[in-house]
């Protein structure tokens, strides 16, 4: 595997920079980022998030015009989370009912060193800023600033064996908390899944916050996954099991229907959803449509990971 | 059936305001929709919330219109009869509504881009047809269209209603992601009033031949 390799690197190359120096260079880099990008919008811990997180702007879109910031009000308002009812306005209205505290991840399978990670100790990674595109396989999108970690971070405490080549996500599966289990739109628990390679990548991060504030419930508190090149199904919310296979995991879209969502799901206008083309997108709070990117923008980073593969067979 | 014609439901049912209300009661979801539009209440994306419920409305307008017959059997409130033409009618406003928000806001007159989702997303072929029926219906609704088609005729054409109102639902069911019920509620209904149609009650069996023709 010539790709794990790579990400392997990868991620020992933040582990050998200093600490001090690796931020340093980032604040340089979020400095102008943010005088560019953000302008004035305050980019402070919100009051709730337990640990204090730097800011950052480890990835930023490169045309701030062309990608502002999506109002917070509709990313909070406009969800599809079915677990609390399958309306846009549901899961705002109804997710008052999950309890985010206290919060587990069992982090199992092809691991040496399984590991449950309460809530706390999941805010004590290195909180970082990344203002990232989310692409609806429905056919809109919004650009969201997540507050979070590398998912790779994580999983290199678990010390992944040789076997672990794809990663599993389950979210919590509670009727008390999550009125929409009633009905079976999906078979529940949800479930998602990566490569390795994809859940190493550093575009990938769990989330815990958004606006510099505590991840609302009906956007996955308290911990979501977060992987920008791809449709927003695939970012799992409300995550209380992750874990490391051997073998390709099931998702719940593709076990819903097959013929419409692949195991990868890559934002790609080139592959159409049977039932809606992919070509195009509206950006929440905009008029008219704009052209969708391949990966969402994100291919200059990511499309090695699929090089030699049949993207339309492999949707 | 006489005593019923001569009751106060009767007298309102043939009032002067009657008509008016019921043109009233079409428009308010309209309003509604406009009133959601100004005030933010169509939420983070208006276009394709208006898209939703217009689609909805013109379904649910199609089911009233469908079961003013079935109703006026029920009943035996012959009165009922002057309102179909009318919510009929307003479904199809609701139904052109949809498909204008569609083609001219959604994808901003991309004639190109629509024909393409009619001929390969079977759910907007189907929808689309249900469309185009409900036109062919609105167009020749009225009385001199009757004369010129000739009663006969004229019915045969407008039982295709029912082909627009199973469409209408086919395209909902086909639309929503996973296993919803919404949608199976509208068709539900739908198949109720076709049922209705061929029920062997005593009154019904007397009554349906009048409007089975």
């Amino acid at each position: 595997m010539l790709i794990k390799v790579r990400s392997a690197s990868q991620a020992s190359e933040n582990e050998v920079t200093p600490r001090g120096l690796f931020l340093s260079r980032r604040s340089i880099i979020a400095g102008g980022a943010a005088a560019l990008a953000l302008g004035g919008t305050g980019v402070a811990p919100g009051p709730a998030l337990a640990a204090p997180f730097q800011a950052p702007l480890t990835i930023s879109p490169k045309d701030p015009k062309l990608d502002a910031q999506t109002p917070m009000k509709s990313a909070t308002s406009y969800n599809n989370f079915y677990e609390f009812g399958t309306d846009k306005t549901d899961p705002s209205e109804n997710a008052g009912t999950l309890r985010t505290r206290p919060w587990e991840i069992a982090v199992d399978g092809e691991a040496g060193k399984p590991t449950t990670f309460g809530i706390e100790d999941l805010l004590s990674f290195p909180l970082e800023e990344r203002v990232y595109r989310l692409r609806c396989v429905e056919g809109w999108s919004m650009v969201i600033p997540w507050v979070g970690f590398p998912l790779a971070e994580l999983l290199k405490r678990v010390d992944p064996t040789g076997n672990a080549k794809y990663v599993a996500f389950q979210t919590l599966a509670d009727r008390s908390q999550m009125p929409g289990l009633k009905y079976p739109v999906l078979q529940w628990p949800y479930v998602e899944g990566l490569r390795m390679d994809e859940a190493m990548h550093p575009l990938t991060i769990l989330a815990v916050g958004m606006y510099g504030e505590t991840l609302p419930n009906q956007n996955g508190a308290p911990v979501r996954l977060v992987v920008p090149w791809k449709y927003g199904f695939k970012s799992i919310k409300s995550i209380v099991r992750i874990t490391l296979t051997q073998d390709q995991p099931p998702t719940s879209w593709n076990r819903s229907q097959p013929r419409e969502y692949g195991f990868y799901s890559n934002v790609n206008p080139e592959v159409d959803h049977p039932r809606w083309s992919q070509a195009t997108e509206r950006r929440v709070g905009e008029f008219s449509r704009r052209k969708t990117l391949p990966f969402n923008g994100y291919g200059e980073e990511v499309a090695s990971l699929y090089a030699g593969m049949d993207l339309r067979k492999n949707y | 059936m006489a005593a019923a014609s001569k009751g106060p439901v009767a007298r309102a049912l043939a009032a002067r305001w009657a008509k008016p209300l019921v043109f009233a009661l079409g428009l308010a979801p309209l309003g509604w929709m406009v009133w959601l539009g100004v005030s933010g209440g169509l939420g983070a994306e208006p276009v394709a919330e208006a898209v939703r419920q217009s689609g909805l409305w013109a379904l649910r307008l199609l089911l009233v219109a469908l079961a003013v017959t079935p109703l006026r059997i029920l009943t035996g409130q012959a009165g009922l009869a002057r309102f179909r033409r009318m919510i009929g009618l307003f479904a199809f406003f609701y139904a052109l509504l949809h498909v204008s928000v569609y083609v001219g806001v959604d994808q901003f007159f991309d004639w190109a881009a629509v024909w393409k989702d009619v001929v390969k997303r079977p759910y907007i072929t189907v929808g689309m047809g249900a469309f185009v029926i409900l036109t062919a219906l609105a167009a020749t609704s009225t009385n001199g269209m009757v004369r010129r088609l000739g009663g006969r005729r004229w019915k045969a054409l407008h039982k295709a209603v029912f082909v627009a109102g199973a469409a209408g639902c086919v395209h909902y069911v086909m639309l929503v992601k996973g296993w919803q019920y919404p949608p199976f509620v509208y068709a539900a209904i739908l198949l109720g009033l076709i049922a209705l149609r061929y029920a062997k009650s005593p009154a019904a069996g007397r009554l349906s031949p009048s409007y089975r023709t």
